[in-house]
């Protein structure tokens, strides 16, 4: 919207490299890979058992046999973050990568053909982002009950929007490139060009914006534990963790303050890892 | 004149979105499993009940009679009764919703006055060490769920230090101001990252334009070209983005009304969750939703009156 449009600028993360790559995509690689693995295979890490209560260490302070303290039923804190990795991470893949697909399909399609499509496809945006999304995610599993399977769905109602929004605009700049008459020329249909030739150079924010909205899942998919909306007790899930402890914070911090340290670290890879891919992408160009 | 066509355009838009709105949720409450009437009563109800309440929420009739039902009934203002609390939702809704308005409305404030002087410093001393100090704090910001930064705060200035009430809200208006401080700086906090980073590039972009350029070739003092000329063209966009962020900002006034026991729109939502109230679930979704859509469009309004180009 801008007329006079700023000098183009390197963002000062930009200028740490290591091995040819953006710092903060090693960084961010490495936090999400840790967090994988620990998603995958909790048990490995986990020193207790995530639901094994020991009632002679009920709100136990950190220690050297419990590093992040015991909850009100004598859990094992530390324990608890690592098995909730397995939802926490679930959330943000699960959440959004349905949302990614529709939406580039949709996206790709409703660039290429413009006209109509687009108008309404402009409209339903429209009318999508006037909802808040939490306000509707939160009716909707008001609704359908509460539990993750229904938080997907409420949040893929509305997620897919956004990718597709990203995709439409990219489309309709490589649709009149040279490279795309030419396979018109060459008698290719639609959807071979869209799909096979133009997507690929189209989809780059879509995957960038997949970082920023798993970190966002995250953090919605904790905030509905939190309210009980979400997964359901006695699951280790952070925002479950967090709304546990929350009677016990003027005495016993470490049951809250640890599970949102590891919402913050995650979102903190996510962020920094889908700025690394941006980065990369515009040297690559 | 390219204002006013710009305004009546921009009203005749609104019908498709409020046409959405109006049918989300609609079927929202369609979507109950089963009946829903048997949804709210539990699984203890008698038939005469289900009867009573299903012919009490119109849902006796065919779909189409029940969706011009439907829209009859919220044109006219009447958004239903609530199952447990008896009074209408229209009228629980009225004293619910300023406590989340001016909540939200503290937030903004807190929002600008701490973005705005960070921005400034971080833009004016590019790749410093406060300029870098101050954009990774505030992306923990934004990585940071609202509840935990909620409950935190409730802790150490609230619980701890003694400085805030813990929750509930006041009764004359400054008193209220005191209760709101502390969910008002929590629901703050993301906002004024998302803010301060556009404001950051906005200001870094106007220092390059042409007419700051001519500005300071007619001698003028660099402290009345930022305040002047930087600054006020650098705030368009992110008045704009305010005005984009309130579904984000009403969302996380659910929560921190939730994490504070404030007596607001929010903690209603959650509550009347929690009691399967769904007439009071559906009657605040549509007010939530009508208040982003207008926020949208004086958003839009106030930018295309401060620069023309926007409404051509």
């Amino acid at each position: 919207m801008r007329a006079i449009e700023a000098p183009p600028q390197r963002s000062w993360r930009s200028r740490f490299k290591v091995a040819g790559l953006p710092a903060t995509l090693i960084v961010g690689g490495l936090v999400l890979f840790a967090s994988l693995v620990l998603a995958v295979v909790p048990s490995l890490f986990a020193p207790y058992d995530p639901a094994a209560m020991d009632y002679n260490s009920i709100l136990a302070a950190p220690s050297l046999a419990h590093p992040f303290g015991t909850d009100s039923f004598g859990r094992d804190v530390l324990s608890r973050v690592i098995h909730a990795y397995t939802i926490d991470m679930q959330i943000a893949v699960f959440a959004t990568t349905g949302p990614l697909i529709v939406g580039v399909i949709v996206g790709a399609l409703v660039g290429y053909a413009g006209g109509l499509a687009e108008s309404i496809f402009g409209r339903i945006v429209d009318a999508v982002i006037s909802f808040p999304q939490l306000v509707l995610v939160i009716a909707i599993v008001a609704v359908l009950g509460p539990g993750l399977t229904n938080m997907y769905i409420a949040v893929g109602v509305i997620d897919w929007v956004f990718f597709a929004r990203l995709v439409s605009g990219e489309v309709k700049v490589q649709k009149r490139l040279d490279y795309a008459d030419a396979g018109r020329a060459m008698g290719y249909t639609p959807m071979r060009i869209i799909f096979r030739h133009l997507l690929p150079n189209a989809i780059t924010p879509a995957i960038v914006y997949w970082m920023t909205d798993m970190a966002l899942a995250i953090l919605l998919g904790s905030s509905l534990g939190y309210l009980g909306l979400g997964a359901q007790p006695p699951a280790a899930e952070w925002g479950v963790q967090i709304a546990d402890g929350k009677n016990f914070m003027a005495t016993a911090w470490w049951i809250s303050v640890f599970p949102g340290i590891a919402i913050v670290v995650t979102g903190l890879g996510f962020s920094l890892f889908g700025d690394g891919l941006a980065e990369l992408m515009r040297t690559k160009k | 004149m390219a204002l006013l066509s710009f305004i009546s355009r921009r009203l005749l838009q609104l019908i498709p979105t409020l046409a959405f709105i109006l049918v989300v949720i609609f079927v929202l409450v369609r979507l109950l499993p089963g009946d829903p009437a048997s949804a709210i009563l539990g699984d203890r109800a008698r038939d005469a009940d289900v009867t009573r309440i299903n012919a009490e929420l119109g849902l006796d009739q065919p779909w189409p009679v029940q969706f011009a039902l439907f829209v009859k009934h919220i044109v006219t203002g009447d958004l239903g009764n609530s199952i447990h609390l008896k009074v209408s939702v229209a009228s629980l809704i009225a004293e619910r919703l300023p406590v989340t308005l001016m909540l939200t409305a503290m937030a903004a404030l807190i929002a600008l006055a701490l973005s705005v002087p960070l921005a400034f410093v971080a833009a004016t001393r590019r790749g410093s060490l406060s300029d870098n100090a101050i954009r990774g704090s505030f992306q923990v910001g934004l990585s940071m769920p609202v509840f935990y930064v909620g409950l935190i705060l409730l802790t150490v200035f609230g619980a701890k230090l003694r400085w805030f009430p813990v929750g509930g809200f006041g009764t004359t208006f400054l008193d209220q101001l005191y209760h709101l401080f502390l969910p008002a700086v929590t629901l703050a906090l993301s906002l004024s990252a998302i803010l301060m980073r556009n404001l950051r590039s906005a200001i870094i972009g106007v220092v390059g334009a042409e007419y700051v350029d001519f500005a300071r070739s007619k001698g003028l003092s660099s402290r009345l070209i930022m305040m002047r000329h930087v600054l006020r063209n650098a705030l368009i966009s992110t008045v704009t983005l305010l005005g984009l962020q309130i579904g984000t900002l009403l969302g996380g006034a659910v929560i921190t009304e939730t994490v504070f026991a404030i007596p607001g729109a929010g903690r209603l939502m959650i509550e009347s969750i929690y009691g399967r109230d769904y007439p009071v679930v559906q009657g605040l979704t549509f007010a939530l939703a009508i208040i982003v859509s207008l926020t949208f469009l004086a958003t839009d309004i106030v930018q295309a009156w401060l620069d023309p180009r926007v409404a051509r």
